[in-house]
């Protein structure tokens, strides 16, 4: 067999659910692992190889000062670095804590809080090496993952559609739950990715995938104030998973001014 | 007429010693409906038709009469939809929904072919087994018969003729449905292109429903349509039959929710490309590209190619996409039309103007779907008004293509 390249995943802040997301990938597994030799990936083996690794799968967001040096050391031996989910490429649902006062929190939750080492803020992989692509989702979909990974083999760009959920909405025939029902819904503003999860069990969109790449969110947020949200409800709808992701955390910002 | 429903398929069907020729006309009574069902069925056709599910009348398969909307209508305005009760058992009392027939002809995604490799340099090509029976459209309105012709000029009119379009086309059975009222957004006056059902059925219905009366107007579109009917038991229609059914779709064409000036409307868009109508709808337009996709026309796509990881498999796919996405014109150095009303520009001035250039008639048949599903209620009828409003002409002269 030639030489494979050398697959490494890690965890920074984060539940696990993007990792294993890529385990559940079973079937897929094995093929995976025929291209590629899994180096390093704790959640699946403690049987770790050193690097340099050919590929990083980063989940998970940065919140503390020994994950911000790690994250370098992780850069440092990987040629190509992609992050994996929403905390990885905004930050998660713990960027809550960047609108907050985390001293306060550390004060209040912990008996010893001089223990506790850690940031004012989580932020997103980018925010602190370059990285290479990022995939969204909360968690990743299993498709797309195993897309980046072949198109990193096959050096192409990975095929991952960057406009919104509507568009998954209606390949599927899901009958719009805003037009329709009038419910509140991040569909028009959020990412695909999904297939449209939500909306298909005649939910709104929560937003998992983070903004799209063309998101109008003053426009939405003036329709959901039409549909009877007040602007704390439009506050708590963009203040989810990807809440500093920047169309998201500036949606926000807005119904704060709006008296969210 | 017992004695007609164990006939051949394919023998000539004759009702009372008349026939059912071609441009004749029949009554069906409601209780009979089951037995228009049961012919199409019986002549090989998968009957997909109008059926209620989460909270709107979609398009799905008709299994029977119950899997009809019976009783219920739509409420529709810009940007928003909602099921009602009707006071009667209509079986087709309400107006086009969310879907359109295009997800038949031209599926949201499709499976083209499969490549496989054979060596270092070559590749063996396979395509899918059609899956595809031959299916009866039941309940087409006069604005989707437009839009299937004209999706029909896209896909096969020209000279490249789309295979699995061409394919389903010629196993289509279209079971027109006369409007009898007209939706809060509909314009179909217009575009010149309803609410009568005129030509392009096999079939045609105009459900007659008043004073106790629930029957069904059944005209013959083709010879096609003729033979289908074998076994279904209609009489006659007298001329106040017919003069009821035209009623009836008077009816729907004064109640019109919208209506549009086409007037020189190719040359008011072409000649107002700077009208700050168009950044003014671009601040309100989400680029979520629902109008397009619920539009019975819109044909864009893209294809892509899903390889495995070991690249000795590849299927290429085509699914539906969107002016409106900004990936759509992504060329080598980026998007054409990075903004968005540069995209919604490109659309409506595509919809409405330059399709006559490129198919000879516009692209837009008045059904309003654009207006009632997109989530913010953007109106194409109110914004060519806007960008009329503000032309610096008082308007174009004659010579506009519509």
């Amino acid at each position: 067999m030639a030489v494979r390249p050398r697959l490494a995943v890690w965890k920074f802040a984060s539940c696990d659910g993007c990792q294993l997301s890529l385990l559940d990938c079973e079937d897929e597994l094995l093929a995976v692992a025929g291209e590629v030799e899994i180096a390093n990936f704790v959640e699946a083996s403690s049987a770790v190889a050193p690097g340099p690794y050919d590929l990083s799968l980063v989940e998970g967001s940065v919140t503390t000062p020994e994950d911000a040096r790690r994250i370098q050391e992780v850069r440092a031996q990987s040629k190509h670095l992609v992050t994996i989910g929403a905390c990885a490429t905004a930050g998660g649902i713990q960027a809550l804590r960047n609108f907050q006062d985390v001293e306060e929190f550390r004060r209040a939750v912990y008996a010893r809080p001089e223990y506790i080492a850690t940031l004012a803020t989580s932020t997103a992989i980018r925010d602190h090496v370059p990285v290479d692509f990022e995939l969204r989702g909360c968690p990743i979909n299993k498709a797309q993952v195993l897309e980046v990974i072949a198109a990193f083999l096959h050096r192409r760009r990975p095929t991952v559609a960057t406009g919104s959920v509507c568009a998954e909405c209606k390949r599927r025939g899901v009958v719009c739950v805003v037009v329709a029902q009038g419910t509140p819904c991040l569909g028009p503003v959020t990412q695909a990715g999904c297939g449209a999860i939500c909306p298909a069990y005649r939910r709104g969109c929560y937003g998992c995938f983070g903004p799209q790449d063309s998101p109008n969110t003053p426009a939405w947020s003036s329709r959901l104030g039409e549909l009877g949200l007040a602007p704390g409800a439009i506050l708590r709808i963009y203040r989810t998973f990807n809440a500093a992701a920047p169309a998201f955390r500036a949606a926000g910002d807005a119904a704060v001014q709006e008296g969210g | 007429m017992s004695g007609l429903r164990n006939a051949h398929v394919g023998d000539p069907p004759s009702h009372g010693g008349m026939g059912p020729a071609v441009g004749s006309r029949w009554l069906l009574a409601r209780d009979e409906f089951p037995s228009l069902l049961d012919a199409l069925r019986r002549a090989g056709y998968r009957i997909v038709g109008p059926t209620v599910r989460d909270g709107a009348i979609v398009y799905g398969s008709i299994r029977s009469v119950a899997d009809l909307p019976e009783g219920w209508t739509d409420r529709q305005s810009a940007g928003a939809y909602r099921l009602e009760r009707r006071p009667d058992r209509a079986l087709f009392g309400y107006n086009v929904g969310p879907h359109s027939w295009k997800k038949y002809l031209f599926p949201p995604r499709e499976h083209l072919f499969t490549l496989r490799r054979t060596d270092a340099a070559k590749f063996e090509v396979s395509v899918p087994e059609d899956p595809d029976p031959p299916m009866a459209y039941l309940g087409v309105r006069a604005c989707e018969i437009a839009a299937l012709n004209i999706q029909d000029r896209v896909f096969v009119g020209g000279a490249a003729v789309d295979p699995g379009y061409a394919r389903r086309k010629a196993r289509r059975l279209v079971v027109a449905v006369q409007c009898g009222q007209a939706g809060g957004t509909c314009f179909c006056v217009s575009m010149g292109t309803g609410p009568a059902v005129r030509d392009g059925f096999d079939l045609s219905l105009t459900e007659l429903l008043d004073e106790g009366r629930h029957e069904f107007l059944v005209e013959i579109g083709t010879a096609d349509g003729a033979r289908v009917l074998d076994g279904v038991p209609l009489r006659p229609a007298e001329p106040s039959d017919v003069r009821a059914g035209e009623a009836r779709v008077a009816d729907a064409a004064r109640a019109m929710g919208r209506a549009m000036d086409t007037e020189g409307i190719h040359d008011l868009l072409l000649g107002n490309l700077e009208s700050p109508v168009w950044d003014d709808v671009g601040r309100r337009c989400l680029a979520c590209t629902n109008c397009t996709l619920a539009c019975p026309t819109c044909f864009c796509h893209s294809t892509e190619e899903v390889p495995d990881l070991s690249a000795e498999r590849d299927e290429r796919w085509r699914r539906w996409d969107s002016c409106f996405n900004l990936a759509f014109s992504e060329l080598h150095t980026g998007s054409v039309r990075s903004t968005t009303p540069a995209r919604y520009r490109q659309w409506l001035t595509h919809k409405l103007a330059t399709w006559f250039d490129q198919f000879g008639s516009s692209g837009c048949v008045g059904c309003g779907r654009c207006i009632t599903w997109c989530p913010v209620g953007i109106d194409l009828t109110a914004e060519v008004r806007a960008i009329r409003a503000a032309a610096p002409r008082p308007g174009p002269g004659a010579g506009g293509t519509a």
